[in-house]
């Protein structure tokens, strides 16, 4: 069971601050980030992989999509 | 293949860099100096064309602006990225549309002028981009403490039309009441005869122009207020360097174009009172980082569906009409005789936003 961070509807830049927030608590594992533009989209995968994360996967998920991060423990 | 290539690294640097070309061009074929493109003082004088303010030297319907929220509305669709939303604080946006008109109006432009200012070599401009910084900055402090406006809810997909649909109808004024000669009116449309407002590029360039920036814009998220937030809160400079592409391209066609002319005093539509000009960029910095965008990004989310983008941009448009309406607005001569108070109430305004507008989101 991954940790959800819940994204939808926010805009610029809280998808990626709160991403930034939840990978800087855990340091590793996995999250699914959700949001709903395409911006934010970019914005969080581009976030991510500057921190050493890993984006799995992206699916639609309901008008948006469902981003899947992944850090395995170094 | 653009959908991969615009939203690149190179992508963003190729966007930047075509509207350093473009915005110097429009300039040589008949925009004012040093504001091929502004959308502050585009919507400014778009504001004077329907009459929301009578100064009759900044009256004119941009057909860039027309083009901006058309061509991102063409791009959205295209790649099926328009995603028609609204509520987040739509009253909230308004103030900080019609706040962020009156700061980037006490300089004299929006950030894209002040970066095309800066190629043209007017000096007051680094001025105007440190209070821009110094405006974004005070804001990513606020964004770290946990301001937000709320969640957008996905909506009517004609909600998402409004602003296209109000483009679509500008332009359709403006070809029912096209300019005649001398004349300050055509129909129910004001049109400068002297002053910046009298000084455009023909309408079908300006308005294709328009429409080839808002779909490589929309495309690559280009945003001048988003590239100094990125700096500041997450040391990213990937909207940045499309920034510094704009004004290395800019600086080097003015310069084949013989229109760079360093210096700080006796600028186009310029005044050197550093102080303010650094003040309100603060101004205008901190209510588009509250905003989540600089004006021309707000045409482009407009385009995309949008709706509190929407309402931003008519919070500038209305701002522009309380700028010249209550001296609030600079021209070369220097400030307005009501600027400096509006400019500190504006923070004032701006810091309670960002004080009173915190976490509700989880």
């Amino acid at each position: 069971m991954s940790i959800i961070v819940d994204a939808g509807g926010l805009s610029c830049p809280q998808p990626v601050l709160l991403t930034l927030n939840k990978i800087n608590e855990l340091q590793k594992g996995e999250i699914q980030v959700l949001v709903d533009t395409d911006t934010s989209k970019e914005n969080v995968s581009r976030a991510a992989e500057s921190q050493g994360w890993k984006v799995t996967d992206i699916k639609s998920a309901g008008t948006g999509y469902q981003i899947s991060l992944k850090k395995d423990p170094s | 293949m653009t959908k991969k290539f615009l939203a690149t690294r190179w992508g963003i640097i190729t966007v930047g860099a075509v509207i350093g070309i473009l915005a110097p061009l429009l300039q040589k074929l008949g925009n004012p100096g040093n504001m091929g493109i502004c959308v502050a003082c585009f919507e400014r004088d778009i504001a004077g064309a329907i009459g929301l303010h009578r100064a009759a030297v900044v009256q004119y319907m941009r057909p860039e602006i027309i083009g901006f929220v058309l061509g991102s509305l063409v791009a959205a669709y295209i790649f099926k990225e328009f995603r028609p939303r609204s509520g987040s604080a739509p009253i909230v946006r308004f103030i900080l549309g019609i706040f962020a008109m009156i700061g980037a109006l006490v300089f004299l432009g929006c950030p894209w002028r002040a970066l095309l200012r800066l190629a043209g070599g007017d000096g007051n401009a680094i001025i105007g981009l440190l209070g821009l910084a110094c405006g974004v900055w005070i804001g990513t402090l606020f964004l770290k403490n946990g301001y937000n406006l709320g969640r957008t809810h996905t909506t009517h997909t004609s909600t998402g039309w409004i602003m296209p649909l109000i483009m679509l109808g500008f332009l359709v004024l403006m070809l029912i009441f096209p300019q005649i000669d001398g004349e300050n009116k055509s129909g129910i449309l004001f049109y400068s005869t002297k002053g910046p407002g009298a000084m455009h590029a023909p309408l079908f360039i300006s308005i294709v122009v328009g429409i080839v920036i808002g779909f490589g814009a929309q495309r690559s998220r280009f945003c001048t207020m988003g590239a100094l937030r990125d700096l500041i809160l997450f040391r990213q400079i990937h909207l940045l360097s499309g920034v510094i592409a704009l004004v290395i391209s800019a600086f080097v066609v003015n310069l084949i174009l013989g229109q760079f002319n360093p210096g700080f005093a006796g600028q186009p539509v310029a005044h050197n009172m550093s102080i303010w000009n650094f003040a309100g960029m603060t101004l205008a910095g901190l209510a588009f980082a509250l905003a989540g965008g600089c004006p021309g990004r707000q045409l482009f989310l407009a385009g995309e569906g949008d709706g509190d983008a929407t309402i931003f941009v008519l919070g500038m448009i209305i701002g522009a009409a309380f700028a010249h309406n209550f001296g609030l607005a600079s021209s070369p001569k220097g400030v307005g005789p009501h600027g400096i108070a509006a400019v500190v109430i504006g923070i004032l305004v701006c810091l309670f936003i960002g004080f009173t507008m915190r976490n509700k989101t989880t």
